[in-house]
């Protein structure tokens, strides 16, 4: 049984218009049996914190493609994407590439 | 998986793998390590020489304020001088909010800032008296064509109204590989040769243009943004849904996942492309009616003007 977690999630570059325009959410993740990691992460948020065309977010169980994703200011990719197992007090950044030029 | 440490500072943990070299940084390796390849770009390119008085295509969005910042970083090196040029297309709500995005930048970065507008420039256009005119006609998707040459007509007015002698533009790797598509999907083989560079040097009396973050990808503009912390406005113009370019966009991020050196190979494929001579353009001329400079008998802007004024 995995413990709460409070960790910090953040939407920037235009994602934060999907969630009434807020870019940091404190948040707690309830204790649940399986380790929390970034694919039951995004589940949760789609359920919790999206608003509104959650397809301009998240595609299939992944975020759409041109969204960065950073844990602790490091690309996710460094840190095995959707895999990563997050820590206590760990913060993620959600930044869109799509908007404007 | 804890991220690797940087390969270059070997004392950071790495924030990011460059998407063409696989190379591993943190965020302060990274930021130096793009302020070079731009310098080089700009240097190996001859792009802008010593003097030259650079008016910068600013819209307040991530490409043209990375572009700024970085220019701003490298102006003592190239010997170079600065001023923004931000152009009001008319579109109320939208461009208000990215021009005040502007005019902080112009503020905190102590570089002086020019707007000019559609409506001044064209007499009384703006976008959206251009969209309520096309609204539910089929004809709205086009919007972004026609702004884009009134745009580029409108940059070329502010550069020399502040006295530039060189023009730049925040297009990224990602836009220009997005441009090739289009082109491709298109069948617009001229267009294709003549994208090819990173700018042009300014033929006809127009001002010299160049695209210095055209080998930089998109992902490393806005992550570049994010480690320097500088603010830009991000929100998606009201119009551009309808855009051909979405469509391209979309294609372009789908070729990244499998191969993340996609949208730099595009670029870099378009530059190499050698077309047969029957599908070569013309030499660029005058326009009949303007006398700007026209790859046809009228240049772009006179030709959409004339197009619009049938419909409206």
């Amino acid at each position: 049984m995995a413990a709460p977690l409070s960790v910090e999630v953040e939407f920037g570059g235009g994602a934060e218009l999907l969630f009434d325009g807020v870019k940091k959410h404190q948040v707690t993740l309830p204790g649940q049996e399986e380790p929390w990691d970034i694919r039951n992460l995004l589940v949760w948020i789609k359920k919790n914190l999206l608003k509104e065309r959650p397809e301009l977010f998240i595609q299939g169980d992944s975020v759409r493609p041109g969204i960065l994703v950073l844990v602790n200011d490091a690309d996710w990719e460094l840190l095995g994407e959707l895999d990563y197992q997050l820590q206590d007090r760990d913060s993620i950044l959600f930044i869109s590439t799509l908007h404007g030029g | 998986m804890p991220a690797p440490q940087c390969v270059s500072c070997h004392a950071a943990r790495a924030a990011l793998r460059r998407p063409r070299s696989g190379q591993a940084l943190c965020g302060a390796c990274f930021c130096t390590a793009f302020e070079a390849e731009v310098l080089h770009t700009v240097l190996a390119g001859r792009l802008l020489p010593p003097g030259a008085v650079v008016a910068v295509g600013a819209s307040g969005g991530k490409d043209s304020t990375v572009l700024a910042h970085v220019l701003r970083e490298l102006a003592p090196r190239l010997g170079v001088s600065l001023r923004l040029v931000a152009v009001d297309e008319g579109i109320s709500g939208y461009r208000d909010a990215a021009l005040a995005a502007v005019r902080r930048q112009a503020a905190r970065w102590d570089l002086p800032l020019t707007v000019v507008a559609y409506a001044d420039l064209f007499g009384g256009w703006t976008m959206d008296a251009v969209a309520r005119s096309t609204a539910g006609s089929g004809r709205s998707r086009a919007c972004c064509t026609f702004c884009g040459v009134l745009r580029r007509r409108a940059l070329e007015e502010g550069a020399r109204l502040v006295g530039a002698t060189h023009i730049v533009t925040g297009h990224n790797a990602d836009d220009m590989a997005e441009t090739v598509l289009m082109n491709f999907l298109r069948g617009d083989a001229g267009r294709l040769a003549r994208g090819g560079g990173l700018g042009s040097r300014g033929e006809g009396g127009a001002l010299p243009r160049c695209r210095p973050l055209q080998l930089a990808s998109q992902k490393e503009v806005v992550l570049y943004a994010h480690f320097r912390r500088l603010d830009y406005f991000s929100e998606e113009c009201v119009y551009a849904p309808e855009a051909f370019r979405g469509h391209a966009r979309h294609l372009l991020k789908l070729l990244e996942a499998a191969r993340p050196s996609a949208a730099l190979d595009l670029v870099h494929s378009a530059e190499r492309l050698a077309l047969a001579p029957a599908a070569r353009p013309p030499p660029p001329g005058a326009c009949s009616r303007c006398g700007a400079l026209a790859s046809r008998a009228l240049c772009q802007l006179s030709l959409v003007t004339a197009s619009r004024r049938r419909h409206i």
